[in-house]
């Protein structure tokens, strides 16, 4: 069961914004899909191993080496919030 | 010059009149469209025609128009996921499949109207407002890649482009009366794809005709460095072209004919497989008793990718941004008012399932689940060639009647899930008509056999007529 103040707390672990007014609908619809969630408990899944991934692919590495990059100025492009090349936020703490 | 025309076709009229008249032709249908199909028109398309007929181009789709699904990075065209926290995002480059459509000679037209970040089954949840479906525009088009299907079936582009996590693809297609292809996991690069839950999904490509999907793959399929996922493996799906079905064998599962199939589906479905027997095929019944948690499966592992996939649209670097007096709360308020209600409760169940405490009893138990889906699926497919069922459980269903009950929505995945599990290829064909809307028959091959699904799709295609059935909106 997720309760209301749980709601709110998973919200700020997310940084999802929710405020007291919401937390119980949230909690209603979360609780409904968690509900059905719960038929998993019936499959006896002792001594199988979880699939992460379907492929047999191992970690992919490429040589450390310098290349070219997009331009500063194109990745920069999508906000205004920014300052000498870099990205501006607020402060973090 | 709202028609079907295949690729074939195309090609021909370009050969009587020009790229770019070509391209302005679909322009134009867009223009008068009812559907709401395109969030966007590239203001570039017809300069590109006109470069093509200038300075000729051989590539296999030299100035055939294709729509782009709104989550596929194209260089200075909007890509926002139709989500209200990406809106006014340009991507500064193209996705792999991108780059391979522009050097083929391919048009793009513009993009195409999906459910906010791919989370749905019915184009409702989109911050431009819902797609309609071309067949009966009270209904949905199918999700999340409605708006690729529904301008394909509308006749606004030949051909489109689409995602499937669970689903995406084949629904819409299913619901629309059009073909659509879930590659097997790692046959087409991700990058540029904008992620909603990494293992599972696919880029795959919807047109009217079979010939036409095969012609896409062969340009869009192929290993690629920047997805570390990609299996570098030749393969010419071209080759699959041809009609013949003698002795292939079809595996039907009954897991799929379960509770809440709409009957019109189901007897559409059994005519089908009924007229591969006629055509040397042969079937039989098989098995895959983990099918009823599948979607419980699904469902967690994807709400759980997905927490961490959104993670980057936190206001700081593209997209909205609301001011907050520290990093932490700017990033909440972003995030409460950019993103819409179905991708916040994904996003806190995810959270929620992969949180201290419950990882075990959620998330990991999910993905041995779905090792026993995918040993199904390896089960039945060690004694048949393909399995046959119906993509979806019903026909399209009305706009307004799933969206403010989630579970309700995810259960309609019932039959499309399992496939994203597995990792194998599966495509939807249309094979008749339930209640005057189309029904789409799936056949689920082995990974990497895309040829097999592809020439029994090819086949029924040639041997029947229900491809050539329009919507009114192109009758």
């Amino acid at each position: 069961m997720i309760t209301k103040e749980k709601v709110e707390h998973i919200g700020w672990l997310a940084r999802i914004e929710i405020d007291e007014k919401e937390s119980d609908a949230y909690a209603e619809k979360l609780n409904s899909v968690l509900d059905y969630f719960g038929q998993l408990d019936e499959v006896d899944t002792d001594g199988v191993e979880p699939t992460y991934h379907v492929m047999d692919v191992v970690n992919v590495f490429r040589k450390d080496e310098v290349r070219e990059s997009l331009p500063q100025e194109e990745v920069l492009a999508n906000t205004e919030h920014r300052q000498e090349g870099n990205f501006k936020a607020p402060r973090i703490m | 010059m709202a028609a079907w025309t295949d690729i074939s076709g195309i090609k021909q009229r370009i050969e009587a009149s020009s790229a770019e008249e070509i391209t302005a032709s679909y322009l134009e249908t867009i223009g008068k469209s009812r559907i709401n199909g395109f969030t966007t028109v590239w203001d570039k398309a017809l300069e590109v025609a006109r470069g093509i007929d200038k300075d000729g181009n051989s590539g296999p789709l030299a100035g055939v128009p294709i729509a782009i699904k709104e989550n596929i990075s194209t260089t200075g065209l909007s890509t926002t996921c139709s989500s209200k926290i990406l809106e006014g995002y340009v991507p500064p480059y193209d996705a792999h499949v991108i780059e391979k459509l522009k050097a083929a000679g391919a048009v793009i037209l513009g993009k195409t109207n999906m459910d906010e970040f791919a989370m749905g089954t019915s184009t409702e949840s989109s911050c431009y407002g819902p797609t309609l479906n071309p067949w009966d525009i009270g209904r949905v088009p199918g999700g999340s890649s409605g708006g690729s299907a529904a301008v394909v079936a509308a006749g606004e582009a030949p051909l489109s482009l689409g995602s499937d996590t669970g689903g995406s693809v084949r629904c819409p297609a299913a619901f629309c009366g059009v073909v659509g292809l879930k590659p097997t996991y790692g046959a087409v690069s991700r990058y540029g794809l904008i992620s909603y839950a990494n293992s599972l999904e696919q880029i795959g490509p919807m047109a009217t005709t079979v010939a036409d999907i095969a012609i896409l793959m062969d340009v869009i399929g192929g290993y690629d460095h920047r997805d570390s996922t990609s299996i570098n493996r030749e393969n010419t799906y071209i080759d699959s072209l041809k009609e013949d079905v003698k002795g292939l064998k079809i595996g039907v599962p009954d897991e799929y004919f379960g509770e809440g199939i709409d009957e019109g589906v189901k007897k559409a479905v059994w005519d089908a497989i009924g007229k591969y027997e006629d055509m040397g095929a042969s079937w039989k019944k098989v098995s895959m008793p983990h099918t009823k948690y599948a979607l419980a499966s699904y469902y967690i592992i994807a709400m759980s990718e997905a927490s961490s996939n959104l993670a980057r649209f936190d206001g700081t670097r593209y997209g909205l941004r609301v001011e907050g007096e520290n990093w932490h709360i700017m990033a909440s308020k972003t995030r409460a008012l950019g993103f819409g209600e179905e991708v916040k409760r994904r996003i806190l169940l995810g959270t929620y399932a992969l949180s201290a405490g419950y990882h075990d009893k959620y998330y990991l138990k999910a993905l041995k689940v779905r090792t026993l889906v995918k040993q199904d699926f390896e089960r039945a497919l060690a004694d048949v060639d393909v399995l046959m069922a119906p993509t979806m459980p019903t026909p399209a269903f009305k706009i307004g009647e799933k969206i403010d009950d989630p579970l309700s929505l995810y259960l309609a995945d019932v039959n499309t899930v399992p496939v994203n599990l597995a990792g194998v290829p599966s495509i939807s064909v249309p094979c008749g008509f339930a209640n005057g809307l189309p029904v789409g028959l799936q056949i689920i091959g082995k990974p990497f056999d895309e040829n097999t699904i592809l020439q029994a799709a090819y086949s029924f295609e040639q041997n029947t007529d229900h491809h050539t059935k329009r919507p009114w909106e192109v009758a």
